[in-house]
């Protein structure tokens, strides 16, 4: 709990955040920044997680539980993705969106 | 603490042993004899697949987090014997294309730590499993859709495939967020007493839909089907197309039946209005595709959208409906799945053209093709009809009327595009037709298994009673 911040500035926090990842997911032209962007919301749902759980049900610690399988997760996924990615670059020395685009319709 | 209790977890640690012995039988066979490893695989996932059918108990473990009951054991079973199937077809494109590069073990490894969070997520009793679940059964197949380095399709369709299941995952948490914040559990039976229709509920809920929509393609969140499928080696395709939806299906299921129960005045509008989109674009966009695996996709997006016909429903008749439909699906789709993977591995041909004149060089084949097809669009002696029918029943026995007429149109339109396929198989005669070749044996006990199914699961009636009752203990 932060003294003189309630819980309603935080949720607006983490929904802009939140949003601010759905905007770079369908944006941005390179898929490192994509990844990025996903972080982002994955970061705004484990923020919510740990503000729900310490301003409205203390007595439990499920959210802050769930916060770190999130993390470790969200680190397994991104190392994935990594791994394709520089797959992918050893083949067209490329990371961009308009470079992936042989399969269409 | 009682040890006994863990036999509720009796396919998990079996599955998970299988995986530890391939890791070990990895290091110990020598690098000429890796064929064994395809051998054992299968001899190891069939003595699995029996022990299955064996009786388990129904119980929660972990204070309700893994929760088993009947009808979660068959669908396991079902998912199983699917997954063998796929085994036996792609036994042969390990051996040609894979195990030459030295990784052939790895693709076992991976398929079945995805089957490993299918089963727990099926059998997830709150939020958390479910999610670890989902994401176990993710991550290892979108390695596995980059799975030929070599090709640079692979790799497009592997990035294309974690990139999306990472965003679809990234909003199914925040939904989840929001239902933990508004009901303060993440236990599944908790949070169905305290559920109410706040707004900040439904959105949780509309999020949490998204998230799980997209495992199942259905139509706002189908984007990436076709591109990954034609990508990727065609038993990543298949597994996606097929186990991978099917377990989607079956949690979509326990989630609104049991946890979203009290919402149901709400997801009935959403259902109905995403079956409808889901049918009309899988079928329009199937019509005026050439490579076979697209067209597939987009077929598997349009019998996504009957499925949740069966959804609506709410009602153990639903239930058991949905089940039997996946039952069916598996069969018939493994089987035109597993005759494009033959043709592929032999001649390297993907294209519907390609198929032209096949009767005539390969008439084993293009039956099997014919039969899937069959089965696929819902034509009477086959399984797929019953399956169809059953779901058309279940929504209309509810008052559904307009959504089975829709139904009934896309049926009509699937069935143009399944007979163009055939009739460039029996009626063309191809310029270029595809020379006759013979199957290895596995691939060739993969195609009977599937027939076998697509014949015989329609008319056993026993089978959907069962069904039936293991349902109706669920809801």
């Amino acid at each position: 709990m932060i003294t003189g911040i309630s819980i309603y500035e935080i949720l607006t926090v983490t929904s802009i955040l939140f949003f601010i990842g759905v905007y770079g997911f369908i944006t941005r032209t390179n898929l490192i920044s994509i990844l990025i962007s996903v972080e982002l919301i994955l970061n705004a749902s484990v923020v919510n997680f740990v503000i729900i759980n310490k301003y409205l049900f203390p007595e439990v610690l499920q959210g802050v539980y769930f916060s770190i399988f999130i993390i470790a997760v969200a680190a397994a996924e991104t190392a994935l993705a990594v791994s394709i990615i520089i797959n992918l670059y050893r083949q067209i020395s490329s990371v961009e969106v308009k470079d992936i685009e042989t399969m269409k319709y | 603490m009682n040890y006994s209790s863990f036999l509720l977890m009796r396919q998990e640690i079996a599955l998970l042993a299988i995986i530890l012995l391939l890791v070990i039988a990895e290091i110990f066979i020598p690098r000429d004899r890796k064929v064994s490893i395809i051998h054992l695989t299968i001899f190891l996932f069939g003595i699995h697949t029996i022990v299955g059918f064996f009786h388990m108990d129904e119980n929660n473990l972990f204070g309700g987090m893994f929760r088993t009951n009947h009808l979660i054991h068959f669908f396991k079973n079902i998912l199983n014997i699917g997954v063998l199937i796929l085994l036996l077809q792609s036994a042969d494109w390990i051996q040609e294309k894979i195990l030459n590069q030295n990784k052939g073990s790895e693709f076992f490894i991976l398929m079945f730590s995805s089957l490993l969070g299918i089963y727990f997520m099926i059998s997830a009793g709150d939020f958390l499993m479910f999610y670890l679940g989902l994401e176990l059964s993710t991550l290892p197949v979108a390695a596995l859709a980059a799975y030929e380095t070599m090709k640079r399709i692979s790799s497009e369709s592997g990035i294309k495939l974690i990139l999306s299941s990472a965003l679809a995952s990234g909003v199914s948490l925040f939904g989840i967020s929001m239902l933990y914040a508004t009901t303060g559990s993440i236990y599944f039976n908790e949070i169905v007493q305290i559920i109410s229709s706040t707004n900040l509920t439904l959105l949780g809920m509309v999020l949490l839909f998204a998230g799980i929509s997209f495992k199942i393609s259905l139509v706002p969140f189908h984007f990436w089907t076709a591109d990954v499928y034609e990508g990727a080696p065609i038993s990543v395709a298949s597994y996606l197309s097929v186990i991978s939806k099917g377990a989607a299906v079956f949690i979509l299921m326990v989630l609104l039946f049991t946890v979203l129960k009290p919402l149901a005045h709400i997801w009935e509008n959403i259902i109905y209005m995403i079956a409808i989109a889901t049918m009309f674009i899988g079928n329009l966009f199937a019509l005026r595709q050439q490579n076979m695996k697209r067209f597939l996709a987009f077929s598997s997006i349009a019998q996504a959208g009957f499925i949740l016909l069966g959804l609506i429903g709410q009602s153990p008749t639903g239930t058991a409906t949905v089940v039997y439909f996946v039952l069916i699906y598996i069969f018939s789709n493994l089987a035109a799945f597993g005759v494009v993977q033959a043709i592929s591995l032999q001649t390297g041909k993907e294209n519907i053209k390609d198929y032209e004149g096949l009767y005539r060089t390969n008439p084993n084949l293009s039956l099997v093709l014919m039969l899937a097809l069959f089965s696929l669009a819902g034509i009477p002696p086959v399984a797929g009809f019953f399956g169809k029918f059953f779901l058309f029943t279940a929504a209309a026995s509810k008052g559904f009327f307009l959504l089975v007429f829709l139904a009934v149109v896309n049926v009509t339109i699937s069935l143009y595009y399944y007979l163009l396929v055939i009739r460039a198989m029996f009626l063309r005669k191809g310029d270029n037709p595809i020379p006759f070749f013979k199957n290895k044996i596995y691939m060739r006990i993969g195609l009977v298994i599937t027939v076998l199914g697509i014949l015989l699961l329609g008319i056993y009636s026993p089978l959907y009673d069962y069904i039936y009752e293991l349902s109706s203990t669920f809801n």
